[in-house]
């Protein structure tokens, strides 16, 4: 399992898991889980295009993401952000369906860019997907605090000149970095349960923020490797054990959430039935 | 005057915390009663007792001497104020005449009484001019309006208003305090509003039930609104002061000034 | 299927059951989406036709009717989100992301293992994207019921649906089951879904179910009016990307044309955007 090619799968799996992780925590923090679900299928449509003209489907993922981030946010700020959204995602999955309707051998093709595939990341693909990566955790980190600002108290950032606007587009474009990176290994449906379940779970289980983050990345972690692990074993698709396991994660969370609640609601009444 | 609502003992702690400790009042039929309090002390949270959608931990609201239950019609509800999509084709129009039907499942249009009768109540708050503009895009004042009508449309006996001058300005608060006493008046329906600032209720009041630490105090404005009544509530002495027509609460120095209504981090020594 | 277009396109059987189908389709979907878009859950509209994904792939491994799972599948996605909390908005994106998670966790293994256990190609192709013109003209009876059963139903929780969706603590007051209606709309929703997926396929039913919707929203005032103009919207647009779809066997030069699904999404897709043009705006005096 260590060997071979699945050593290119573990090092990009790495990689991978540590950036969702922290994009994952921002993109729960400013509910855009369906923009971040949005992105992924755009890629699809990029990939499938850039197959059927010959190019890298790395550059077709990464121009299709870019272009998705730009989209989505502009259209977002006129429209209903959630129908416009609905809507461009189908499009983009509707071009992706007929650039490989026209394409030869579709089958393989759509699964692996839906549902990821183990095997198909070169060693070639580990620069890129690092550098990417680096890049991502670079703006982010620069973002920090406009993006925790406007996430959370949006008029105040407006207030001190920071522009929302500016910000959503940018982290959106962030998120486009990431879908490029992600949708090889874990595939474009499944991409942002990576994204999504890691960082709820981690809510859940703390309330300070930097925590909450550490361990969206752990947990993240814990999910690649688990699943790559289990894909080698059973020769079933990576995306499947990353969405079950995401979804997993994500029951520990709500149940640690509402068992602790139950608890310290327990604690009051017995204090009260005291006479206290 | 008969009494309508009864609010009994009723206590009830959120997320662990203790929120009301055996809370008591009467309203009679026709009264307009203030609920007083700063935010937070559980205003909404009674509110929503007595509306049945939240359950005490202890004690009972009555209606007319029985249980209350949701299905009711003897209670309108104002919420402080409704989330809406501008995009969303509801108008106000649609919203009053659904405080007809909204509950009501199965097709039928409107009757001509109907629509006759939603005509009147948007009449009676001032709401004709912006009938037809769909609810999302109204101002606060004007949303308030709306919601007025869509609850009394039903002809409830008590209406319940969440903090409707909370967002409003000065010469909105006036408005409608002004329109809720002639409504009241005209249709025959008790008012329970909630509100941390008395001050613009005080033409108005029957009947003050003042909240602070969990406890409540009821009476006319005269009985409670008192240096001794107000200090019992509040577990340390407060001075009530009348300052140009208007009421203040205001704590000695020194003493915690935390939740006081109709008082800025004011000491006067 | 290489004749000219018009004569071609109305005597042809399978053009005919993928019109009514369609036309059938598009209808519900209309009805069931205006009232999704009202209530702002779309993404879950969205959702639920990933997990009928979950379903089709599922039956189709079983060997079930394709009808059956998608819309069995929207129905358990239904009650999980349900179960999860999609009542509060603020844990709902959240909730409805990951059962969309882990229902295409799922599918990815039914589609894997239905490809590496049976012989048939095109399975992917089918269950994601629709293959109208392959739909088996016995199942049309069904789809004129489910049809029927789903618009009845949304008509007879209208009221209370709307009131909901202005303010659940309104309808709650007057002692609305929101609960009951809430999962009734859903159930609705998942016929909706299934119904489309047989259509245009799973994954892009949400085009049908949202665009004329929300593009009769832009152009009209009341509710009733956003109703006739969606369903008048979904219809033409389902009917004309199937003569579009049918015709492109003649434009392209590989023999198999462009899916008619790739039509009725890009049409649904223009519309709304030409809905919110400025000019278009300007007529309509919104």
């Amino acid at each position: 399992m260590f060997s071979g090619f699945m050593v290119n799968a573990w090092e990009i799996g790495t990689v991978v898991a540590i950036v969702a992780g922290v994009v994952g925590f921002f993109v729960v923090l400013r509910g855009a889980a369906f923009p971040a679900h949005a992105i992924p299928k755009g890629a699809f449509a990029g990939a499938a295009g850039a197959n059927l003209i010959g190019v890298n489907p790395l550059v077709g993922l990464g121009v299709m993401s870019f272009l998705a981030a730009l989209g989505i946010s502009s259209l977002g700020r006129r429209g209903r952000a959630d129908a416009v959204t609905a809507l461009a995602l189908v499009m983009m999955l509707a071009l992706g369906a007929a650039f490989v309707s026209q394409s030869t051998e579709y089958e393989p093709q759509i699964f692996s860019l839906l549902f990821g595939e183990v095997l198909g990341v070169s060693s070639g693909q580990l620069t890129t997907v690092a550098i990417l990566g680096a890049v991502c955790i670079t703006a982010v980190a620069v973002l920090y605090k406009r993006l925790m600002l406007t996430s959370l108290l949006p008029e105040m950032a407006a207030a001190r000149g920071v522009r929302p606007f500016g910000i959503e587009m940018a982290f959106l474009v962030i998120v486009a970095g990431v879908t490029t990176m992600t949708v090889p290994v874990v595939g474009a449906l499944l991409m942002f349960a990576l994204m999504i379940g890691p960082p709820a779970a981690a809510r859940c289980l703390t309330d300070r923020p930097g925590r909450a983050l550490l361990g969206s990345v752990v947990i993240a972690l814990v999910t690649v490797w688990a699943a790559l692990a289990c894909a080698y074993a059973m020769n079933w698709p990576v995306g499947f054990f990353v969405g079950i396991f995401g979804a997993a994660w994500y029951g520990v969370g709500r149940t640690y959430i509402s068992w602790s609640r139950h608890a310290s609601t327990r604690r009051f009444r017995s204090m009260r039935m005291d006479g206290t | 005057m008969s009494t309508l609502l009864e609010v009994d003992g009723v206590s009830i702690a959120l997320g662990g915390r203790p929120i009301l400790d055996e809370v008591s009042f009467d309203i009679g039929s026709g009264e307009f009663t203030g609920l007083i309090g700063s935010n937070g002390v559980g205003k909404t949270t009674l509110l929503r007792i007595i509306l049945g959608l939240q359950k005490p931990d202890g004690g009972v609201v009555r209606m007319l001497g029985a249980p209350l239950s949701p299905r009711s019609r003897l209670l309108g509800y104002v919420p402080q104020k409704v989330l809406l999509d501008p995009d969303v084709p509801i108008r106000a129009r649609d919203l009053v005449a659904l405080g007809l039907d909204g509950h009501r499942y199965g097709f039928g249009r409107r009757t001509a009484q109907q629509r006759e009768r939603v005509e009147e109540m948007l009449h009676e708050v001032g709401a004709e001019f912006f009938a037809d503009t769909r609810v999302g895009s109204l101002s606060g004042g004007e949303q308030q309006r709306v919601l007025i009508a869509h609850a009394l449309i039903s002809e409830p006996k008590l209406l319940l208003l969440d903090e409707p001058l909370a967002n409003l300005d000065p010469k909105s608060v006036q408005e409608i305090v002004a329109l809720l006493h002639s409504l009241a008046r005209n249709n025959g329906v008790a008012i329970l509003l909630s509100a941390h600032e008395m001050n613009a209720l005080l033409p108005v009041m029957d009947r003050i039930v003042y909240v602070t630490n969990g406890r409540a105090a009821s009476g006319t404005t005269a009985e409670v609104v008192r240096s001794d009544v107000l200090s019992k509530l509040y577990g340390h002495h407060v001075d009530v002061l009348t300052l140009h027509g208007r009421v203040l609460v205001v704590a000695e120095p020194g003493a915690e000034v935390g939740d006081i209504p109709d008082h800025p981090a004011l000491t006067i020594s | 299927m290489h004749l000219f277009f018009e004569p071609g396109l109305f005597s042809s059987g399978p053009v005919r059951t993928a019109a009514v189908v369609g036309g059938l389709t598009a209808v519900v979907s209309a009805v069931v989406g205006l009232f999704t878009v009202i209530r702002s859950q779309s993404f879950a509209g969205h959702a639920l036709a990933d997990v009928a994904t979950t379903g089709g792939s599922g039956a189709f491994l079983l060997g079930l009717s394709p009808l059956a799972g998608f819309i069995g599948g929207g129905v358990i996605g239904a009650g999980a989100m349900d179960l999860i909390g999609v009542q509060r908005v603020r844990n709902r994106d959240v909730a409805t992301g990951i059962v969309l998670g882990a229902a295409s966790g799922l599918s990815a293994l039914f589609l894997y293992l239905s490809t590496t256990s049976s012989a048939a190609t095109g399975t992917i192709q089918h269950i994601l994207f629709g293959g109208i013109f392959e739909i088996d003209p016995s199942l049309v009876p069904l789809v004129v019921s489910l049809s029927a059963a789903t618009v009845l139903v949304v008509g007879i929780i209208h009221r209370p649906l709307l009131l909901g969706s202005v303010s659940s603590d309104l309808a709650l007051a007057r002692g609305i089951g929101l609960r009951t209606t809430g999962l009734l709309f859903m159930g609705a929703l998942a016929v909706a879904v299934g119904l489309s997926s047989i259509a245009i396929g799973s994954i892009l039913s949400t085009a049908l179910l949202i665009g004329p919707p929300a593009t009769a929203l832009r152009l009209t005032r009341s509710v009733r009016g956003a109703m006739l103009t969606a369903c008048f919207l979904g219809v033409g647009t389902t009917w004309l990307g199937i003569a579009l779809a049918y015709d492109s066997a003649d434009w392209i030069l590989s023999s198999q044309g462009l899916p008619v699904s790739f039509f009725i999404v890009t049409i649904a897709f223009a519309s709304y955007v030409a809905a919110g043009l400025p000019v278009i705006r300007r007529q309509v005096g919104s």
